[in-house]
């Protein structure tokens, strides 16, 4: 059975993803003693190449055509990757880009899709485990198809990191007629005065502050704590605090000392910016808060009446 | 011009709650629109606000209770809206991005609209998917994860949230399907004189029949075969007690860490 990953990359870089994508392609792989080849699509790609050589990859197959991501190109070239070499699953990152190209090949390819999975196995078919309920379940699926598409979660594989000895080879793919759409640019978001990234502790509020009066007390908190503060993406969307302020995929990655999280879930997309941190603290009211599983300290309470407790002890 | 926001009725789970075989018990879900929806149906509503005769219809995937939901896209201003449902569906546990594709491309094939705004996923199921599937179902062009629009004749210029803080702008022809982020704007609370109104608008039911589908376009390959808690991975030390008890021990160990030290 023959397993092919798509690589990530961005701005001359791979994405952590792609690394992730080996060993989980290898999982899958190895489960059924097939081969398991990679392709970049993009940028620099014989550089890309080198680096995806890692042991346990097969094949590594180039695509030249610009210098970033544009969805209908790598499209048009996982398509026609997908007809040379007919892997049984079809592996791709559920990064933003992953969300931008992913879908519209499982469709064109009338292939079953398993979105954001943090694991599988693979015995007759596949079986793959997805969060639901933001991520308060967990859920298995059994795919009942020859082919699949699947694309899964940043963080849940350890990245791939031994050198291999992978046949590289030019895939020849060049999009027919117009691309439907032109990326113009980059900006970087900017704005603000705070870099919560030299911050040595935080304090981080997130939607169970409810109103943004109630912002003023975890602002106290994080006064009387000598901390600086930050929030979840909430928060920022609702114009509470400026978006240089928020922690998670798309705003800041934090590595604190001390991350203290107040009324905040713990999703995926925002734990991928503090798991890092050394010591984390949630209070929540919710036992099942997600946040829960990667805190250090916690207390299963009310904010509005555990803060100004805290504010009191340090005061 | 026409805009098509699908919307989704999603369920959210209480706190303390039971898994009983696929599915959670009704006793602990509640019912909302789509976090993601709801911004999608503010980006149509401010499109049709500045501009002459365009007309914002909503699309749902859903049983009757889910009405309710779709009320709160009409109470916010779109003009009317179609609720698919078809008795085959009560037996499925799990709708897969393809099937919710056939669906929704019927309803695109139907409509015409010039534009498809969704949700960039739904906080139950989370696929994160349809948008950008219906798009190249219905040979539209797409962007996924936006959180800028400006249409102009022929094309739109999106901003794409990547990872990280850093955005991507990109020019995208028309017609085209955009999958929205949440801070794209400010989603309005209905306003009373809204849902009245809203009460007066049409919400059309469609079954498969009316798309040309039959229920083989339910068919899935993907089944759902087992529901569970995670399991907790958290070694967390959780302070017992009342606010104050807890937070002083909390104090303790941030102290003991240096935090709060002059
Ligand atoms: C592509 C993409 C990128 C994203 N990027 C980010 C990102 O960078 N950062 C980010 O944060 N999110 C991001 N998100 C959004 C993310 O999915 C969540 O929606 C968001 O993190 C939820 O924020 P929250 O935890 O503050 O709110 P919620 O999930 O609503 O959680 C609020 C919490 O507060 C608790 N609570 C309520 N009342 C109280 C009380 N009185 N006392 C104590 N606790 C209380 C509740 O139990 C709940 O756990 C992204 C999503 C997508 C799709």
């Amino acid at each position: 059975m023959t397993v092919l990953a798509i690589a990530d990359h961005r701005r001359g870089d791979l994405r952590d993803v792609s690394y992730e994508l080996v060993t989980a392609g290898r999982q899958l792989a190895d489960a059924t003693g097939g081969d398991l080849h990679v392709a970049v699509i993009s940028g620099e790609v014989d550089e890309f190449a080198e680096n995806l050589n890692l042991d346990g990859v097969d094949a590594v197959h180039t695509v030249e055509n610009g210098e970033e991501f544009n969805h209908d190109v790598y499209a048009g070239a996982v398509e026609a990757l997908y007809g040379e070499l007919e892997p049984a699953v079809l592996l791709m990152p559920n990064s933003v880009n992953g969300l931008d190209y992913a879908p519209a090949v499982a469709n064109a390819l009338d292939l079953p899709l398993v979105s954001d999975a943090v694991d599988f196995d693979y015995d007759d078919g596949l079986t793959a485990t997805r969060e639901m309920y933001e991520s308060k379940v967990e859920t298995t699926v059994d795919v009942d198809a020859e082919h699949v598409a699947v694309t899964i979660r940043g963080g849940e594989w350890p990245a791939a990191t031994n050198v291999g000895d992978a046949e590289v080879s030019a895939f020849d793919y060049s999009p027919e007629g117009e691309l439907g759409s032109r990326v113009l640019g980059f900006e970087e978001v900017t704005g603000g005065d705070v870099d919560i990234t030299e911050a040595d502790v935080l304090v981080s509020v997130g939607r169970g502050i409810e109103e943004e009066e109630n912002l003023e007390l975890v602002e106290e908190l994080a006064d009387a704590l000598g901390a600086t503060l930050s929030s979840s993406r909430p928060i920022v969307d609702a114009g509470w605090l400026p978006p240089n302020r928020q922690v998670g995929q798309s705003g800041k990655v934090v590595t604190p000392d001390v991350y203290l999280a107040v009324g905040i879930s713990g999703a995926v997309q925002h734990v991928a910016g503090m798991k890092g941190s050394d010591t984390i603290v949630a209070i929540n009211t919710d036992p099942n808060a997600p946040i829960f599983d990667i805190a250090d300290y916690g207390i299963i309470g009310d904010l509005f009446e555990v803060v100004p407790e805290l504010i009191e002890q340090f005061s | 011009m026409k805009i098509l926001v699908t919307v989704k009725e999603v369920a959210e789970v209480e706190d303390d709650f039971e898994i009983d075989g696929l599915g959670i018990d009704e006793a602990y879900l509640e019912y909302d629109l789509n976090e993601w929806d709801d911004y999608a149906v503010e980006e149509a509503v401010q499109i049709a606000e500045s501009g002459d005769d365009v007309e914002v219809v909503s699309v749902t995937i859903g049983p009757e209770r889910s009405e309710e939901t779709i009320r709160m896209a009409l109470a916010k201003g779109a003009d009317r809206a179609i609720r698919v449902w078809d008795d085959a569906f009560e037996s499925v546990d799990l709708l897969d991005v393809a099937a919710k594709t056939r669906l929704l491309a019927a309803v695109v094939e139907q409509e015409e609209p010039d534009l498809v705004l969704t949700g960039v996923q739904a906080s139950d199921d989370g696929f994160g998917a349809t948008g950008v599937s219906v798009a190249d179902a219905v040979g539209f062009e797409w962007a996924a994860v936006v959180n800028e629009l400006e249409l102009e004749e022929s094309v739109a210029n999106v901003r794409r949230e990547l990872e990280g803080g850093v955005e991507e702008l990109t020019e995208v022809d028309l017609p085209a399907v955009f999958t929205i982020q949440t801070g794209i704007n400010e989603p309005r609370y209905a306003s009373l004189r809204g849902i009245r109104q809203a009460q007066r608008k049409e919400i059309a039911p469609m079954g498969l029949d009316d798309l040309g589908l039959d229920a083989s376009a339910l068919d899935s390959p993907i089944e759902l075969t087992g529901m569970r808690e995670p399991e907790s991975e958290s070694d967390a030390t959780i302070f017992e007690g009342d606010a104050e008890e807890t937070a002083a021990q909390l104090a303790d160990v941030l102290r003991e860490k240096g935090v709060g030290a002059q």
